[in-house]
């Protein structure tokens, strides 16, 4: 106990990066979801099938080899691009902004399924009935569907986002400092592995378990209406 | 060239031309025409199947019809064929704005389920109309009061009987102080309880001079109360006309077949 608190900074520091990067990507992964969503529910069939390709190529690629793939293929294009047409130099990519967007990328096409399978879950007449009121797609959108879809999605939600909290772990590959980082690096100078692993295991579970709560405030808020069984 | 054909009517409040249904291969309208003028109330019969929930259903474009034409006092729904070659409205904020001037009323009520009573009856006036919310509630509250369910308005859909859940839709819609209303089947899902309460209800707007045309399995309202009925019968009309005169003496065969069985 003593040694972790010695090393709280570089703990803190690293739970920091790890909670920083997780809401970042999860924000990122909300937006290439419902967009996936919609692309996969699309009338326009070229627009469905890029939605598809989507999904089923995150899913079938492990995380890894995306991120090391987006991270330095990413910079490397980036370069490429610069040189080509002279419009900037040589861009070294923000590691951060790189591991959030790559996670981001990655679990939109989780977020896709899910969202898809929410917005499916509504009964059409809800829909129906927005329409003949005379509503737009945003109002439809924002007053209906958004709010109905929320609660169908919330189960399988949160079980992207768990998994999306373990995952930030892997941006260590990439070499950001977040809490597995900076732990490993504290656990091999003071030989004391083992004693910053079983900290970073209780500190992921109080991530977990404040997430728990918050998301269990979401369901509440988004089950009005709907009958207890 | 539609113009040509069916000049719109501004003195009607409905004009629907020549409307023409399919899906792939099944024709479910051939050609039905409907002119509402302010103050019908026009009641549409016929066996399921016939196509008049379609038709009622493509009158403020949930389905897209095939052909035909639309108008809403005098205002044509502007309607073409995109490079796909399918026909469909070509002005969505048209389609939005015409549809708020026509109120539905669905068989299965399709009141917003995470919503209060009051918020379902608000929401149209608020986002689409732009009413004040405070006004909109206002008007809310005294519509609410008129259907019976002022006292249920901060329950949810989930918590009420159906017949309250349809009065309550009801009220949602003459808070949009449509210009026609459209009722599809609206008491075909209820416990025949239930149904006696909801046709109270329109009944009373049908005796104020509401505009409305109405998808029915109810003979007796369609006798008593509307000053039109139109009989479908696989995708036309069979025959229309007064009710007193087509329950006494039924001209076509098919109206006299469907009226005894399903008087008992």
């Amino acid at each position: 106990m003593q040694l972790i608190y010695e090393y709280r900074q570089i703990l803190l520091e690293g739970v920091g990066v790890t909670v920083s990067l997780a809401v970042l990507s999860l924000i990122l992964s909300v937006i290439c979801g419902l967009g996936g969503a919609f692309a996969k529910l699309s009338q326009s069939r070229s627009i469905r099938q890029a939605g598809n390709s989507y999904t089923t190529f995150v899913r079938s690629v492990p995380d890894l080899v995306l991120m090391m793939l987006i991270f330095y293929g990413g910079q490397v294009m980036l370069n490429d691009i610069g040189r080509i047409t002279g419009l900037w130099g040589y861009v070294d990519v923000n590691q951060f902004i790189a591991g959030a967007l790559t996670l981001g990328f990655i679990f939109g096409a989780y977020m896709a399924e899910t969202f898809r399978g929410a917005i499916l879950a509504i009964p059409r007449g809800q829909i129906e009935a927005a329409m003949s009121a005379g509503m737009n797609p945003r109002q439809i959108f924002r007053l209906v569907t958004w709010p109905q879809m929320v609660r169908y999605a919330l189960p399988s939600f949160t079980n992207n986002w768990l998994v999306l909290i373990k995952s930030t772990a892997l941006v260590s590959v990439i070499g950001l400092h977040d809490l597995v980082w900076n732990a490993f690096a504290a656990g091999r100078s003071t030989h004391k592995l083992f004693t910053f692993m079983i900290a970073v295991l209780v500190i992921y579970l109080v991530i977990t378990g404040i997430s728990d709560l918050l998301l269990r405030w979401v369901d509440r808020r988004y089950s009005a209406g709907v009958k207890r069984a | 060239m539609a113009d040509q054909q069916a000049k719109p009517d501004a003195g009607l409040s409905l004009q629907v031309t020549d409307l023409h249904k399919s899906y792939g291969a099944l024709e479910v309208l051939k050609g039905v025409s409907l002119e509402a003028r302010e103050g019908d109330v026009i009641s549409m019969l016929g066996s399921s199947g016939s196509g008049k929930s379609t038709f009622l259903r493509c009158i403020n474009l949930l389905e897209t019809p095939n052909a035909g034409t639309i108008a809403v006092h005098g205002e044509d729904i502007r309607m073409g064929t995109d490079r796909h070659g399918v026909f469909k409205p070509t002005d969505a904020k048209q389609v939005e704005r015409i549809r708020s001037r026509l109120a539905m009323v669905f068989q299965s009520f399709n009141l917003w389920s995470h919503m209060t009573i009051l918020e379902n009856v608000i929401s149209g006036p608020v986002h689409v109309l732009k009413q004040p919310r405070a006004e909109a509630i206002e008007r809310a509250e005294a519509i609410l009061q008129r259907v019976g369910m002022y006292e249920r308005r901060d329950y949810y859909p989930s918590h009420i009987s159906g017949g309250q859940q349809q009065r309550a839709a009801i009220a949602r819609a003459l808070a949009m102080e449509p210009e026609v209303m459209l009722f599809d089947e609206p008491t075909s899902a209820l416990d025949p309880e239930l149904v006696g309460e909801v046709l109270k209800v329109i009944r009373s707007l049908a005796e104020e001079g509401r505009t409305m045309v109405v998808v029915t399995h109810e003979m007796g309202f369609a006798r008593d109360v509307s000053n039109k009925v139109i009989f479908l019968h696989q995708g036309l009309i069979e025959e229309q006309g007064h009710p007193s005169q087509m329950f006494s003496n039924p001209k076509s065969a098919r109206f006299r077949d469907f009226l005894s069985n399903t008087r008992h």
